[in-house]
């Protein structure tokens, strides 16, 4: 007759890093928001192979603003990974400094982009370009905007020490999440403002 | 039957996990259910209200052009009953009716104890059931969806359509896509995590192979056919000119991209229920499905090539005959797959010894439609041949073979098949066999002739045709074999009303099935598995009648896990276990964000920004709490029954 006993081997529970059903499901979020931001760029480029005159219209966009605010948003993800290693080697006591910062630089990202969007000479219903050009940037702005609240979020739970020094799920998909929108802005800043430029 | 009798566990310990597990009585458990098998059935209920509802509008249809040159419906009605009956069969019913199944089976067959996200499983649901809502608002104030399921510009921009009927269409697809996302997202989950141990990929029934291929391919189409209804929101709402030819727009924008979502998606309507068959019907012809890899295989290559056929919908746009031939060839290649299927089911048949009771009759009928759609398929996949084709009535009979063939029969047999596990009591069978013969008849009559009437030249969705046409008797026929067609899915539904009071007692497994779910009683406990089993082959309660399966199954020990709600995390292919998952109880959480997300897409649909705003703060609160952090918790040794 079988009775209850205890395993001899522990298992962790809920686990840390692709143990969790955390990481896969975050997996599941980037495959779905990086194939929307495929479908963006398809349209994008769709709409610029059958335009009728250049694309854009107005000749290659300036690089003034976007190349330095591009620099700041990858920026952001360097000192996101240094602070989440200094909380881990317990060198801080709490992971929210960092955060806050990357908060703080995607928040100008943000500003510094609403710049560049008043700079051009055009608006949303100018044409086809103005439009794919909003929404495929804008997409992206409000995925930052996203990342940041999350981020602020994050710094106010790490500030009431919630997240373990070891592995903290939450720092993890937040990091993951930071970095995928600076990879996705690479493809756009790439597809939107560098492509152009050799024409 | 099984292979290790279950050693029952002790009362007090089967009550403990019974408690821990229970949804709370009352309205507020209602709402919080977060039970897998609970979701699985209001899915199940809902998508079957939408079908009669789809119905009853293809029956108005029908008795508008049982005849030429009716008058029961102007052609702006019109319009909008086919759009309806189109956006509510294909996306309110087909897809969330396997996901009822596949809510309600995944953990039963898979040996776990829920899904692995089971507040985001909630979630999907009341997304589902809003957006439905959502899309049905128009319909008494007339101002229905009116461009067609796929609704095409330019006739949907807003020129040409200025009511909101095309808004809610828009924002109610996008809406529902939400659903979609994170119920397909929870799928690739559980699969990847939470089968029981041993159940390796190689054991998992076709089912599960089904879903999660369907659900891998929603996560990659969905957000294309969401950015194109975005997109020409802000076309209609904004003036922005993504498909409008003035600013150097473009309309064939909005066929790519709602076909590169719409033919995978057509996949994703019929994998998880060519996995119904593969999974029930060798049951009643009493062995294993012939050839179990190949037919896993061709599950997954069929979404493969299906992502890259979406074209064969616009071989008369006038596109490049490269292109053309390519996706012509895709299209072509496609029925090798689906072939595979086929010959594995006959044989199955062919080499068992078949009883014939109403899910197998429902299976087999199947068998038969599959291959008139799918060879009326390979017909329209030649562009050629298409160009005579498309816009014909043809086409209406291709399409509702493969989608009522492939889908609603399979669906049906589910239910029978299914109906005593969820309910603990069998339907009748003399009614059974009855509503399939109805239903069988009643389709055949109703949808082959449509064949005949396209290749005269009738043309589809158009509210009438003149009497010079010649089709009026044959179209008298089509509207008789529908009504017959709806009488038997009426026999369908008294069965099941009847059988849930006076049907007889079902017990554990009244069809001798050989997969996990059958283990447990019927109903199932809200644990599940007061075990979580030990999984050595593909089919755990037939291993002593198998001559060629040496391992055996453990259903009666294991991990017990009764610290709270847990269950057991495995590895993605072998399924070896390597953590224990604790998981959520009752939350309001998920029904708080559905609501939320409902007044953000009203506000949007009125252009009531103040509205959205609060509810978009309303989403972002609900978020946070849903995301809060717990206390960190060290290892455990799991407790075990051995």
């Amino acid at each position: 007759m079988p009775e209850i006993t205890t395993a001899s081997r522990a298992l962790p529970i809920g686990g840390t890093g692709r143990l969790t059903t955390g990481w896969w499901g975050m997996a599941c979020l980037l495959a779905t928001e990086g194939i929307l931001f495929a479908y963006l760029i398809f349209s994008y480029a769709y709409l610029g192979a059958q335009a009728p005159q250049g694309w854009p219209p107005g000749g290659p966009p300036a690089l003034k603003l976007a190349l330095p605010n591009t620099l700041l948003l990858l920026a952001s993800s360097v000192v996101l990974e240094i602070g989440h290693w200094r909380f881990r080697a317990r060198r801080e006591k709490i992971a929210m400094p960092a955060l806050i910062l990357t908060a703080v630089m995607g928040i100008v990202f943000i500003l510094v982009q609403l710049k560049e969007w008043t700079n051009k000479g055009f608006g949303f219903a100018t044409d086809a370009y103005s439009s794919s050009y909003f929404t495929l940037t804008g997409f992206h702005l409000a995925h930052v905007a996203a990342g940041v609240i999350a981020l602020v979020v994050l710094a106010f739970w790490a500030w009431q020490q919630r997240f373990p020094h070891e592995g903290s799920l939450h720092l993890m998909l937040g990091r993951i999440y930071w970095h995928f929108v600076d990879i996705v802005w690479l493809v756009v800043f790439t597809t939107v403002y560098l492509v152009p430029q050799q024409a | 039957m099984a292979t290790v009798a279950p050693d029952r566990l002790p009362a007090a310990e089967r009550d403990k996990l019974t408690a821990t597990w229970e949804t709370a009585p009352g309205v507020y458990g209602w709402f919080a259910s977060v039970d897998h098998k609970q979701i699985g059935i209001r899915y199940l209920v809902t998508s079957i209200v939408f079908l009669l509802l789809g119905g009853v509008e293809a029956l108005v249809m029908r008795v508008q052009l049982a005849q030429p040159m009716q008058k029961l419906l102007g052609p702006e009605q019109y319009d909008q009953l086919f759009s309806l009956h189109g956006v509510t069969m294909i996306f309110l019913y087909a897809l969330p009716v396997l996901s009822g199944f596949s809510n309600y089976l995944w953990p039963l067959m898979l040996g776990s104890r829920d899904m692995a996200f089971p507040r985001l499983n909630a979630l999907s649901y009341w997304l589902y059931l809003f957006a439905g809502l959502f899309l049905y608002v128009g319909l008494p104030l007339g101002q229905a969806p009116n461009g067609g399921w796929f609704n095409y510009v330019p006739y949907t921009s807003r020129q040409y359509d200025p009511g909101i009927n095309i808004d809610i269409y828009t924002l109610g697809l996008i809406f529902l896509g939400i659903s979609t996302v994170v119920g397909s997202a929870n799928f690739v989950v559980t699969l990847l995590r939470t089968r029981a141990p041993g159940m390796s990929i190689n054991r998992m029934p076709i089912l599960v192979w089904g879903t999660f291929t369907a659900s891998a391919a929603n996560l990659l189409a969905v957000p294309s056919v969401s950015l194109a209804c975005f997109m020409l929101w802000l076309d209609r709402s904004f003036g922005t000119h993504f498909f409008d030819v003035e600013g150097h727009g473009h309309p064939l924008l909005w066929q790519h991209l709602f076909w590169a979502f719409g033919h995978p998606w057509v996949y994703a309507l019929v994998l998880p229920s060519m996995g119904i068959v593969s999974d029930g019907l060798p049951v009643f012809c009493r062995r294993p499905l012939v050839g179990y890899t190949a037919v896993a295989l061709a599950t997954v290559t069929t979404m493969v090539i299906g992502f890259s056929v979406w074209v064969h919908h616009m071989f008369a746009t006038g596109l490049p005959a490269m292109a053309i031939s390519f996706f012509s060839a895709a299209s072509i290649i496609i029925a090798i797959p689906s072939a595979i299927s086929v010959f594995a089911w006959i044989a199955t048949i062919w080499t068992g010894r078949p009883v014939f009771k109403t899910p197998f009759l429902f299976f087999a009928g199947f068998i038969l439609l599959f291959v008139i759609g799918g060879v009326s398929g390979f017909m329209t996949a030649s562009a050629a041949f298409d160009w005579q084709l498309t816009d014909t009535y043809f086409v209406v009979a291709h399409l509702h073979y493969v989608l009522l063939g492939i889908n609603l029969f399979p669906v049906i047999g589910g239910i029978y098949y299914w109906f005593p596990k969820m309910s603990g009591r069998m339907m009748d069978e003399r009614l059974g066999r009855w509503s399939f013969w109805t239903m069988f008849v009643g389709f055949n009559l109703a949808f082959f002739p449509m064949h005949i009437v396209g290749l005269e030249g009738m043309p589809r969705r158009i509210y009438t045709y003149p009497a010079e046409l010649g089709v009026g008797g044959w179209n008298l026929l089509i509207t008789v074999g529908a009504f017959l067609f709806a009488a038997g899915i009426l026999m369908v539904l008294v069965n099941v009303l009847v059988s849930l009071s006076r049907g007889a007692e079902a017990g554990p497994n009244p069809w001798d099935a050989g997969t996990l779910e059958w283990s447990v009683s019927s109903p199932p406990p809200p644990q599940n598995f007061d075990i979580i089993p030990i999984v050595a082959s593909r089919h755990p309660l037939w291993e002593d009648r198998l001559e060629d399966v040496e391992e055996r199954s453990q259903l009666g020990r294991g991990y017990l896990l009764d610290r709270g709600r847990e269950t057991i995390g495995t590895t993605p292919m072998d399924a070896e276990p390597n953590v224990i998952l604790r998981m959520p109880g009752d939350s309001l959480l998920p029904l708080l964000l559905g609501i939320a997300v409902t007044f953000l897409f009203a506000g949007l649909l009125g252009h009531w920004w103040i509205l959205s705003g609060l509810a978009f703060a309303a989403v972002l609160a609900v978020l946070i709490a849903w995301f809060a952090p717990q206390p960190p918790v060290g290892d455990e040794k799991a407790r075990l029954y051995a």
